[in-house]
């Protein structure tokens, strides 16, 4: 960790994405944020089935100060709105997740899904184009063959960046119920796309065909009891993958083990202390999000009031629980009325594991430090829009006895919250302190504080990695 | 059946909290699902039952047939989109369209206010 000054987690505003008026149409609610893997690109999914890709500028990135400029690379339409006409409902072309390949040559490939089908997507530049054809104007019409006397041959000549989305494959009808997740494995040739019940592992270059690989639907439906949340592959291990559930537990699967992986290897569960059960227990337990560490040794989950950070070698307990939004406890009756209680939030893991953020409401996002036990509150807002703009952190008081006394300006009460400012999708740089956080219908792009180079707490490029 | 017995548990706990109402500190949540019982009596206690778990798998309305389906989304396409004036270009009843007279599928889909 890097030494000097008082190590307070200081970020600062960037960019925001989208537009600033308060009607929000449905299409343009962002569903899904993800970095490629080195952090160049940034992609978005919207509830439109729309993806827009951002792209880092090349000429900001030596400036520690404008380095996460990023900036429109290409947009397309992933998915439209489909009729299934046997159970007559609607399958929505909102992107439910985005998931990069790692860069195998000049083109870059992403998979995009919605409910029920997965799409691979190669987005390439074009930057050259031939001219000089024989037979044909450079308008495109076409030359009387009669009229040509001499023949050449035509050649590449420079053109404006045109930067192309092809769909290269299509993974549909393998899943009866919802998508939740995709998960790109390790060894770059298959992914695996997860439902409510199953979950199917794929070839990427073979799309008419792919194997279930767990399946927790009952024989009888009247037993079901929990359903899969989320999944992912670990990040080195091609043969591991963990799926959650909606009770709270996270499965770890070998596939080495047998072809059909229903018997789990290890079982991550915290029992459940009976004193605190209540009807809204199960809801709050179901798990929304896991993250395996870049390591791949430590596992994260995230429930609707905490982030769990779990060893993958201790299955009883996790190691760190962290407290996203507590004074939550006291609202659970109208959260439930009004359906956020089944609201799903992400999280992320920063590059080196070292901290992990996840979204709030009121447009508040959390950061938890893990080796310097700091937790932030920061806020995603228009107000605080000049660029290079330390954000303030924030806090919540519980009204009554212990809080909000004396009015300061960076606290807010509980019943003051807006709970449709939600923020459910975050996204960490690969490899630098660069955060992109989507609220409803805007992506905020902030960047951890330059340190002045002339100033006594001198820090090197390296240390500037490990501060948050 | 463990259920009901889960359910005879919380029965008394709903009324030992009555008693305690006071002390709202030692189980906020206890408190707040005393409220939601006190809304709704009616409630099935059972939040990890089949039946609460296979709402959540068939998420969205159900529509009648494709026709329903296609009304229903012209409808919020109407409301959505805005107004870009009398099409110049659409040919109706004067005879019988050729393809030339077609417009070409229009781009019924708006770009993202992202990349604007």
């Amino acid at each position: 960790m890097a030494g000097g000054g008082s190590e307070d987690m200081q970020w600062c505003f960037s960019q925001v994405k989208g537009a600033i008026d308060d009607d929000v149409a449905e299409a343009d609610i962002i569903s899904t944020v993800e970095f490629n893997h080195s952090g160049e690109l940034l992609a978005t999914g919207d509830r439109g089935g729309r993806v827009v890709i951002f792209q880092q500028e090349v000429e900001n990135k030596s400036v520690p100060e404008y380095r996460s400029e990023y900036n429109v690379y290409s947009t397309f339409q992933s998915h439209e709105p489909e009729f299934d006409y046997l159970k007559s409902l609607e399958i929505e072309e909102k992107i439910n997740k985005i998931r990069w390949l790692p860069q195998k040559n000049a083109s870059q490939f992403l998979l995009s899904t919605n409910d029920k089908t997965i799409k691979l997507w190669k987005i390439s530049e074009r930057d050259k184009r031939p001219e000089g054809y024989n037979l044909k104007e450079e308008d495109g019409r076409y030359i009387n063959p009669g009229n040509v006397t001499s023949l050449r041959v035509p050649v590449f000549r420079p053109m404006d960046l045109m930067v192309e989305a092809s769909p290269r494959r299509v993974f549909s009808n393998a899943h009866t119920y919802h998508i939740n997740s995709i998960s790109v494995n390790s060894d770059h040739e298959t992914y695996l796309s997860a439902d409510d019940l199953r979950v199917n592992l794929w070839n990427l270059e073979i799309n008419d065909r792919s194997f279930n690989i767990v399946d927790i639907k009952p024989a009888n439906m009247e037993d079901l009891t929990e359903i899969i949340t989320a999944a992912e592959f670990h990040p080195n291990h091609c043969h591991t993958l963990v799926y959650s559930s909606s009770k709270g537990s996270i499965r770890l699967c070998d596939m080495r083990a047998s072809a059909l992986c229903d018997q789990h290897t290890k079982l991550f569960e915290e029992p459940e202390d009976p004193s605190n059960r209540s009807f809204f227990s199960e809801i709050i337990s179901s798990i929304s999000d896991v993250k395996f560490s870049h390591s791949g040794r430590y596992l994260m989950t995230r429930d609707y009031l905490t982030v769990k950070i779990w060893d993958l070698n201790m299955e009883n307990r996790p190691i760190e629980t962290y407290q996203v939004h507590e004074y939550l406890r006291n609202k659970m009756c109208s959260l439930y009325e009004n359906d956020c209680l089944f609201d799903k939030f992400e999280c992320c893991w920063n590059g080196n594991d070292s901290v992990v953020m996840t979204g709030s409401y009121n447009n508040f996002f959390r950061m938890f430090d893990r080796a310097q036990r700091r937790d932030a509150t920061l806020e995603a807002s228009r107000e605080h829009n000049l660029p290079l703009q330390l954000l303030k952190p924030r806090r919540v008081c519980t009204g009554g006895g212990g809080g909000c006394s004396k009015r300061k300006k960076d606290e807010i009460s509980v019943d003051s919250l807006d709970f449709n400012k939600k923020i459910l999708h975050t996204a960490w740089h690969p490899n630098d302190n660069i955060i992109a956080v989507a609220t409803i219908n805007n992506l905020y792009i902030f960047q951890d504080k330059v340190s002045d180079p002339d100033s006594a707490d001198d820090l090197s490029a390296s240390d500037m990695m490990c501060t948050i | 059946m463990s259920s009901e017995n889960l359910d005879s548990d919380t029965q008394i706990d709903y009324e030992d909290e009555k008693q305690d109402s006071q002390e709202k500190n030692s189980s906020p949540i206890k408190s707040e699902e005393a409220k939601l019982k006190a809304k709704y009596p009616s409630l099935n206690h059972k939040p990890g039952g089949s039946d609460f778990l296979m709402k959540r798998l068939q998420k969205g309305p159900k529509y009648f047939d494709s026709g329903d389906y296609n009304m229903a989304k012209a409808k919020m396409k109407n409301k959505q989109l805005p107004v870009a004036g009398p099409d110049k270009n659409l040919v109706t009843g004067d005879h019988i369209p050729t393809p030339q007279d077609l417009p070409q599928r229009k781009s019924s889909l708006v770009t993202s206010k992202l990349a604007g």
